[in-house]
């Protein structure tokens, strides 16, 4: 048995995930229309390489990466593009962005997919192109591109791969059922990932409030020499990624570092299916299981959704009660975000979605004084300061804010959790990492602005002493020659005089 | 519908709010106000209720003076925890007019001129009582006798006394602590076989049991997870080891023995509701030790050697000034801070 360790902070939720059914998968009814963003990951857009008007297979890539940071999208089904344009999409700003809509045909007609004969024998950099060109992405909820990730140089001496099924968060159990449904699937992507960043030892991770997923897994991983089933206390958030690094290998990821650093990769077992179905089946991201949960919808339970189904239809298909619900929520009740608009479609990152009663989720209660209770930092599991931070995200003061490491906050919502003044902590904190990210911007700007512009007048200063130097140097030769009886000036009045007497006697 | 557009998290802690932070330590005090009452009648009560009955309408006053919505903070009860505290310290039978001197000062200077909860600087509880200390220190140290020596007075007497224009005449005496600082050249524990007063059964007779019942009101509060034991473990230990090093076998000029430092006067009352206002106090559990740590030491230097009998007031005072002080010093290690490899 592997040694756990326990982590700072952290709080006990009413889980409520027995409602979702735990365990079983159900196809959501194909809509008539998909709307696919160009943009469901961290990094730069996908460009859209078809136009109105093409028909489409499942299968075809409709998108492609551009730039190092940055995945594919491919078609989930067949159908016609019938628009390319910016909507309303899942993300916590707000902003919307360009979606390729497709028509479907309902045939579902797929394009052939190839996978590799045998991935043991291709190069490093091969089983890698594959990854990107499948559009994986991690499909936990951050959405970093899979291939960027396994591929940073960063991540030369990785020795562990950790495959999060924690899922911590309230309500969510698409990893749950996941794990309990494709474990051999989980298992083979792990290898292969394992595989290709290198790593000796494969831990996935399973918190105690699912014991089937992790008997599952258990099952599955029995073969496999390298990997091994980790179950450990159920606290929130230990799914975070440096929470279960500390909580696996008591070891700590430096202040704005990444795991890799200290030679860990995480990821979520649905990134790993997607994996293996892209290097041994040859295909790419177009499907995942999503949890559609909440007391608004009469039959709540994970689907597997084309990406690009409006959440709208996710919702009906599980029989969604429009009028006892105030708010649907993108992910889980701890990080998730309001949803704007149900037309909005599903994307990779989106594991849950939420349809909670007013009285099931009721709306906030007026935000009072912050007594400094310090109930906050109890339950920080950053060990942060959150009433401190607080206090300085409202003064603006930057200069405290960065010596109480706002950055380091990962906006987990624990503390907002917990606090007695009902105060929304978490937005005060986001809004002020964004006007501290701008300044540290402008700081670096005007740092290389300066830096430039020392640069120059060095440079200048040193041509001038140069000249200098050569002019002295000059005057220094003149005076020795005059001081060697060898003046100039001296011997041109000779010359002329001389000239003078020649020309008299002529 | 119409979608509502809130920001992470959705959920939050049932039953978690201001109102019952405050109403438990309302609670946590019942047992000393009890305790008090047995031994030196309802005086105290007295002080309560019209206190706290005083306090909520300066409140409500100074909120409305501010331009400030004043029914919804009048409901958090943190005036009434202010108003009590401050009426559990002052004597009983307390004229009217100290009363309500003292909490104009606590709600009026010590809180709303800050801008009320949560940005007070000092504990409101002590600035009024401070300014009453420092304004009628004769009313302030008639403490009538306990149970056991002298008559407890009756309900009707402690109306007499909130409302009399003339000092209230009950018999009245020095608290063990007035007695151990007025003491000149007895020993120790001769001073505590001369007189009734000091002759409980852990330390002044009264006074222990009124410090026992804080301290059990005080481990029901830790237990309630309402403060950490940073801050009363701090000022505890820190006492115990002063009088400790302090106690010299009980010569006349020595510092009083431990547990006569530990229950007496308002030294769990301070440790478990006083210093523990977390607004006033460090921030990081490390600094609420320090915090504490250093009310302890004050607290038995202004005993033994200062000018007042007890300085729970004062102690706490000094370090509200030095909380921001200790907070810059005592920021916790955050995850990450340092590099940790890994053993695999």
């Amino acid at each position: 048995m592997r040694q756990i360790f326990d982590i700072h902070g952290g709080i006990h939720l009413p889980e409520r995930k027995n409602m979702s059914n735990p365990g079983w998968v159900n196809d959501c009814d194909m809509p008539s229309k998909l709307f696919l963003p160009v943009t469901q990951h961290i990094g730069a857009p996908a460009r859209p390489v078809v136009k109105v008007g093409d028909t489409v297979l499942g299968g075809q890539m409709i998108a492609e990466a551009q730039g190092p940071i940055s995945v594919p999208v491919h078609a989930p089904s067949s159908g016609t593009v019938t628009a390319i344009e910016a909507r309303a999409v899942p993300h916590a700003s707000g902003l919307t962005d360009t979606c390729i809509e497709i028509s479907l045909d309902g045939k579902d007609e797929w394009v052939g997919c190839e996978g590799l004969v045998n991935w043991r024998d291709e190069t490093k950099a091969a089983l890698l192109e594959c990854v990107r060109l499948a559009g994986i992405t991690g499909l936990g909820g951050a959405g970093f591109p899979t291939a960027v990730k396994i591929g940073s140089d960063r991540g030369r001496d990785i020795h562990t791969l950790i495959i999060n099924g924690t899922e911590c968060e309230p309500y969510i159990t698409a990893d749950d059922t996941v794990m309990q449904c494709f474990a051999q699937e989980i298992v083979e992507g792990a290898e292969i990932l394992a595989h290709m960043v290198g790593a000796e030892t494969l831990l996935l991770a399973v918190e105690d409030n699912k014991p089937e997923a992790a008997d599952a897994m258990r099952q599955a991983a029995e073969a496999l020499e390298i990997a091994e089933v980790v179950t450990f206390p159920t606290k929130y958030p230990s799914g975070g990624e440096k929470q279960l690094i500390e909580i696996l290998l008591n070891a700590q990821v430096p202040s704005g570092g990444i795991p890799a650093d200290i030679g860990v990769i995480c990821q979520n077992p649905s990134t790993a299916i997607a994996v293996r179905d892209a290097l041994i089946d040859g295909k790419p991201v177009t499907h995942r299981v999503t949890t559609v949960t909440g007391m608004s919808v009469k039959d709540p339970g994970n689907r597997r959704v084309m990406l690009g189904t409006p959440i709208r239809a996710l919702l009906e298909n599980a029989g969604f009660n429009a009028d006892s619900a105030d708010r649907i929520i993108h992910g889980g009740p701890m990080m998730g975000f309001a949803v704007t608009d149900l037309d909005m479609p599903v994307v990779k990152i989106t594991n849950c979605v939420l349809a909670p009663t007013r009285s099931e989720i009721s709306p906030p209660q007026p935000q009072q004084a912050c007594i400094r209770c310090g109930v906050c930092a109890e339950a920080c599991p950053a060990s942060l300061l959150p009433q401190q931070l607080y206090w300085y995200a409202r003064a603006k003061d930057q200069e405290q804010l960065e010596r109480h490491n706002l950055m380091d906050c990962i906006e987990c919502g624990a503390c907002a959790y917990v606090c007695p003044s009902h105060i929304p902590l978490v937005q005060y904190y986001r809004s002020a990492k964004g006007s501290l990210r701008e300044t540290v911007k402008e700081r670096a700007r005007s740092d290389n602005s300066r830096a430039r512009f020392e640069a120059r007048q060095e440079r200048l200063e040193r041509e001038a002493a140069a000249r200098e130097a050569k002019r002295a140097a000059r005057k220094a030769a003149a005076e020795a020659r005059v001081k060697a009886g060898d003046d100039p000036v001296q011997a041109a009045i000779e010359r002329a005089k001389a000239k003078k007497a020649q020309q008299r006697a002529e | 519908m119409s979608l509502m557009q809130v920001s992470s998290p959705h959920v939050h802690k049932p039953a978690s709010s201001v109102q019952q932070v405050m109403k438990q330590v309302l609670l946590a005090t019942i047992p000393g106000i009890l305790v008090l009452t047995w031994f030196f009648g309802p005086g105290t009560i007295i002080n309560i209720v019209f206190g706290s009955a005083l306090a909520l309408a300066l409140e409500a006053w100074a909120l409305w003076l501010r331009g400030k919505d004043y029914k919804t903070p009048l409901r958090d009860h943190s005036v009434i925890v202010t108003a009590t505290l401050l009426c559990i310290a002052l004597p009983p039978y307390s004229p009217w007019w100290l009363i309500a001197v003292g909490i104009s000062a606590s709600v009026l200077l010590g809180k709303h001129v800050f801008g009320g909860l949560g940005y007070n600087p000092f504990n409101p509880a002590m600035v009024g009582y401070v300014v009453l200390l420092v304004s009628f220190p004769l009313q302030m140290s008639s403490w009538t006798e306990p149970r056991g020596i002298g008559e407890v007075p009756g309900i009707f007497d402690a109306f007499v006394a909130l409302f009399a224009t003339s000092s209230y005449d009950a018999v009245t005496a020095a608290t063990p602590l007035d007695l151990f600082r007025q003491n000149s050249g007895m020993l120790f524990d001769d001073l505590i076989q001369s007189k009734a007063e000091l002759t409980g059964p852990i330390a002044g007779l009264g006074w222990d049991w009124v410090n026992l019942a804080f301290l059990a009101g005080g481990i029901w509060l830790l237990r309630r997870r309402i403060f950490t034991w940073h801050a009363p473990v701090g000022m505890l230990a820190a006492l115990t080891i002063c009088a400790a090093l302090g106690y010299d076998e009980g010569s006349s000029t020595g510092g009083g023995s431990v547990p006569f430092h530990l229950f007496s006067g308002a030294t769990m009352f301070g440790a478990f509701f006083i210093i523990t206002d977390p607004v006033s106090s460090a921030v990081s559990n490390k600094g609420r030790l320090i915090f504490g740590a250093m009310v302890g030491i004050l607290v038995y230097l202004i005993r033994v050697h200062g000018n007042y009998p007890d300085a729970v007031a004062f102690g706490v005072l000094l370090l509200n000034f030095a909380a921001p002080l200790i907070d810059q010093y005592t920021q916790p290690r955050i995850y990450g801070a340092d590099k940790v490899e890994v053993d695999e």
